[in-house]
């Protein structure tokens, strides 16, 4: 490896590099993030490693792991490249066919390509996949092309380009400007502009800045930050390094979350890497500045998504949140102005810097510009990351992106924003994706993590469970959020137990509305979110189950019991076998009863009977 | 307990070697190498650290039970973990985690009796599109239901422990 | 000088003063709990919050923690103001039911019984004793523990804390007497803790007093000077 000391060898290099992939034709990817590893993306790769060895084709054919392109539901993916053939639900037992069809043929394996749900259609390349057709992957795009652990794969690809440009041609201020003009507002979920946040920071006295990634992707349903990290770490520390040179600071962290080892790992590898190239050290590309980054683990607490919390837990303290003013831009990490910013949010700025700030501008609507990534889960058909301009409607996401409701099911609401956002319902699909449209329906863009329900998901307890989720990451400092949620969940927890009261719902509100505007950080000021939304949009569910004792989706298992439909019942015996409490009787070949007072309400039955003949009501 | 860990005075010095210079800002890392080694965070540990790091014992203690990847009792040698994320919980993660709470009669956040085997929840992992998911000693394991969740225990119980 | 508007009257503030300062200076009370002149503002309790008027319309702050702004309208007992005060005043109340200053705090505030039970606790997190132990005492021998609910007031460990002093500093900023002093066989313990240090009663009145080490220590001191 060299280490490059000016502009002219990084280009050097990359023609060196792009040279010598010219010679062969195709490159096959392999997904190697978190999500197809657990699918078994890992023994696909060796498998295809020693395929392709047996079959000698190793010099016309690159093998990579790659970072994820974003269809997880269809784990483990294999792209082939440059066509973009998309190869999904891989195993190892079908390498050889793989190879043999499509690497020494160039045919096709029909059994792997993508089908789709309603048509029966089988579609053999990327583009044309409906998932992929309406995405506009600027982030994404890049991470089924190279090795999350290679810079050089980086550098081939156009990697710290921008970087070197900025260094060159351009002054701190210049890209401050350049920033600002893009219009790129903060990805973490505040949408605060990012040029103005730098230029603040930029400005505030003193000679020690730093700079921090918050890559503690706390929101459950959220992995976007994850799959960038873990996928194209190279791309987030170019933008680190531009951030820094721009506001002044010479050094930078970025702060994972502990449950993502594997990110921690690759951006481990890509600081090692870019130190041992020049791009991370002493006088980057011989520009005179000196920049470095550390990385510091979480350690399983929410709350250090919150930029004060964040900054304590670095200084070795406890993760509580102080009052702003002062904002990290005038004190922040060791009393020092700090710039902090989301991982999706610096993973953009090589792409402003290269492309210029008229073309990032391009994509967006008025107020927000550029592109989003959202994670789509929960009772969605194809469930992954999803890279859209803002101002993408809902429908299109749920609906054409997503493909729908599995099961034929019915769309109930698409929740936005985590434990911090609301559910949106189906008569506000057509509304255009924005920080401010989101607002105004009651949700929040937050990190992006958008979770979809159905019909058989109950809006109270889905309300209970987020104010759950609050009460256990709460740092409990100030009163608001520690006792005001907990008597929340209090109060929510007896309505799915069939205790509601009268009142109740005025209580949640009063309570919400105090707690929003009262407590002392953004995790309680926004954690009625979810209570307040699905009692603005699905208050009949609450009053079902306070005034008629009764859940609609008949999800709450104090309020609901299982019986065995006479008529369907074949009286096989499977559920009697199987139930872990006993509660099933009933003589072979004779319909089967279930007594309520035993039933625990397991659900063994329900997944075992082949005659649709438990009933939940 | 059958399988505690020895606490080696000689393995925290070395760990703390780096973070001396640091002081406060190495408490954090210094804990997660004391965690991942012994399995958690032995009291003589923690004040040894204190001492070393020029960290308030108070301090140490406070962070220490702040945050959950820490833990002041031992944890059983192999973690099952639960993810009970909002799309993991959608897709019926509770189910999940009442059942395999049920075979091994523990609640989450306990370990058997015999040291081996912890419970635990997540809230969220980051691998949604697989969900529910099941995590065992670092292997993930997705598009969980109760049904699989038996087998996987019987696959992943070592002989000889209650199930 | 920072001017601002006050309830109405423009007032006239030093600079790095907080709100709560400044409409101290000038007459106008603000509840508090969590808030003490000896210590640095902590802004957890909530109760000093005043109405500030901002660029997306008015919002409540912490007046001990927020500062004086030049040209800033506060207002610091609007309907808004009292509404959230009497909340926090109930949730208090809620979770320490016999603390008496929190009692007498809600019958201030106009608030009945809470709507719901949370807790019997005397302790309000408030954090006094914690910070005085910190920034006043130097010993730092208890700290905040756990998270979120079941936070509390502790030494490492819940035992003995090698670094109290047993100045009892703690025992006197406590604003709901929940910590106690207590003298136990002879060691001289706050709270439900124990510390290890040896106490001798005064010959004279069987009042106890700090033990030999740190008398030891201050004799030290002292005779250096």
């Amino acid at each position: 490896m060299t280490v490059l000391k000016t502009q002219a060898e990084l280009v050097e290099l990359r023609d060196a590099l792009v040279t010598r992939a010219e010679g062969v034709a195709r490159l096959v990817a392999v997904c190697g993030g978190t999500g197809c590893r657990a699918l078994g993306s890992e023994s696909v790769f060796r498998a295809l490693e020693s395929e392709m060895a047996n079959q000698g084709i190793g010099d016309q054919v690159t093998l990579k792991m790659t970072g994820c392109p974003g269809f997880c539901e269809k784990g483990p993916l294999v792209v082939i490249r440059p066509d973009g053939l998309f190869y999904q639900g891989v195993r190892a037992e079908d390498v050889p066919e793989l190879v043999a069809k499509t690497l020494v043929e160039g045919e096709i394996v029909e059994s792997l390509l993508y089908t789709d749900a309603e048509t029966g259609e089988r579609i053999a390349y990327e583009r044309q996949i409906p998932f992929y057709a309406k995405q506009r992957p600027q982030l994404l795009g890049m991470n089924s092309r190279l090795d999350p652990t290679s810079i050089t794969d980086y550098i081939s690809l156009g990697g710290y380009a921008a970087l070197s440009k900025a260094l060159s041609e351009m002054s701190p201020e210049d890209v401050i400007e350049e920033v600002t003009k893009a219009g790129l507002r903060g990805r973490g979920g505040a949408g605060f502009p990012t040029g103005q946040k730098w230029r603040i920071t930029r400005n505030a006295p003193g000679d020690v800045k730093y700079i921090i990634c918050n890559a503690d992707e706390g929101d459950p349903g959220a992995f976007m930050d994850r799959a960038m990290v873990e996928g194209n770490p190279h791309r987030l520390l170019e933008g680190l390094i531009i951030g820094g040179y721009a506001i002044g600071a010479t050094r930078g962290f970025v702060y994972v979350r502990a449950e993502y080892p594997l990110a921690a790992k690759h951006l481990g590898m890509a600081i090692d890497q870019a130190r041992e190239y020049g791009l991370l050290g002493r006088d980057i590309l011989g520009s005179g500045f000196d920049f470095d980054i550390g990385i510091v683990l979480g350690a399983g607490a929410f709350v250090c998504g919150e930029e004060t919390a964040l900054m304590a837990s670095i200084e070795g303290r406890t993760g509580e949140p102080r009052p702003r003013p002062p904002y990290p831009s005038e004190s922040g990490l060791w009393g020092k102005p700090t710039n902090i910013n989301n991982v999706k949010t610096w993973a953009n700025i090589p792409i402003i810097i290269e492309g210029g700030a008229d073309r990032y501008a391009q994509i967006g609507t008025e107020r927000s510009k550029g592109t989003k990534i959202f994670s789509v889960v929960g009772k969605i058909n194809n469930t992954g990351l999803v890279e859209v301009p803002i101002g993408t409607t809902l429908r299109e996401l749920v609906f054409d992106v997503g493909g729908g409701i599995p099961g034929g099911k019915q769309f109930k609401a698409v929740q936005i924003g985590g434990p911090s956002g609301g559910c949106i319902p189906r008569e506000h699909l057509d509304t255009p994706i924005d920080y401010e449209t989101l607002t105004e329906l009651g949700a929040m863009m937050g990190s992006g993590g958008m979770v979809v329900v159905d019909e058989d998901t109950c809006m109270v307890e889905f309300a209970r469970y987020f104010m759950d989720f609050v009460q256990q990451e709460s740092c409990g400092k100030c009163v608001p959020c520690r006792l005001g949620t907990r008597a929340m969940l209090e109060v929510l927890t007896r309505i799915t137990q069939g205790q509601g009261r009268e009142g109740d719902v005025e209580y949640l509100l009063e309570l919400g509305g105090q707690i929003k505007q009262s407590s002392l950080c953004g995790l309680g000021q926004t954690a009625p979110n979810p209570v307040l939304s699905t009692i603005r949009y699905f208050r009949d569910e609450y009053e079902a189950h306070i005034l008629d004792r009764c859940c609609p989706s008949h999800a709450c298992k104090p309020l609901i019991h299982y019986s065995i439909d006479v008529e369907k019942c074949t009286g096989c015996g499977r559920c009697l076998r199987k139930c872990p409490a006993e509660a099933i009787s009933g003589a072979k070949k004779e319909p089967h009863v279930i007594d309520r007072e035993k039933c625990i309400k397991c659900g063994t039955c329900l997944e075992l009977c082949k005659f649709d003949a438990v009933v939940v009501e | 307990m059958k399988s505690q860990p020895r606490f080696d005075v000689g393995e925290i010095e070395e760990l703390l070697q780096n973070g001396e210079e640091h002081g406060d800002s190495s408490l954090m890392a210094v804990l997660e190498e004391i965690q991942a080694r012994y399995r958690y965070l032995p009291k003589d540990a923690l004040i040894l650290v204190s001492e070393r790091l020029g960290v308030p014992l108070s301090q140490t203690y406070s962070v220490a039970t702040f945050y959950n990847a820490f833990s002041l009792k031992p944890k059983g040698r192999h973690i099952i973990n639960v993810c009970l994320g909002t799309a993991c919980i959608v897709r019926g993660s509770r189910k999940v985690l009442d059942r395999i709470s049920d075979r091994l009669g523990i609640q989450p956040g306990e370990t058997t009796d015999d040291g081996e085997l912890s419970l635990e929840t997540v809230n969220c992992l980051g691998a949604c599109a697989l969900g529910p998911i099941v995590v065992v000693d670092g292997d993930h394991h997705g598009k969980m239901t109760a049904a699989r969740a038996e087998k996987l225990l019987a696959e992943s119980v070592p002989e000889g422990v209650e199930a | 000088m920072i001017s601002l508007t006050i309830d109405g009257h423009k007032v006239e503030a030093l600079e790095g003063s907080s709100i709560l300062e400044a409409a101290r200076e000038h007459g106008i009370e603000i509840p508090t709990l969590c808030f003490h002149e000896a210590l640095e503002p902590y802004g957890s309790c909530r109760l000093c919050v005043v109405e500030l008027e901002t660029p997306r319309g008015p919002r409540l702050v912490a007046s001990c923690v927020y500062p004086a702004e030049e040209g800033a309208m506060v207002e610091t007992n609007s309907e808004k103001v009292q509404a959230s005060r009497r909340m926090t005043a109930e949730l208090l109340l809620a979770a320490a039911p016999h603390a008496k200053a929190i009692q007498e705090l809600t019958v201030r505030m106009g608030v009945q019984e809470p709507r719901v039970s949370l807790s019997d606790n005397d302790c309000i997190l408030c954090g006094l004793c914690v910070r005085a132990c910190k920034e006043i005492v130097g010993a730092m021998a208890i700290s905040l523990v756990n998270r979120g609910f079941s936070k509390e007031v502790s030494p490492p460990f819940e035992t003995g804390s090698n670094s109290c002093v047993g100045c009892t500093t703690c025992v006197f900023i406590c604003p709901t007497g929940a910590i106690k002093l207590e003298d136990v066989l002879g060691n001289r313990s706050v709270h439900r803790w124990e510390s290890d240090f040896d106490v001798r009663a005064c010959k004279l009145c069987g009042d106890h007093f700090l033990g030999p080490e740190v008398s030891t220590d201050l004799e030290k001191a002292l005779t250096e000077e």
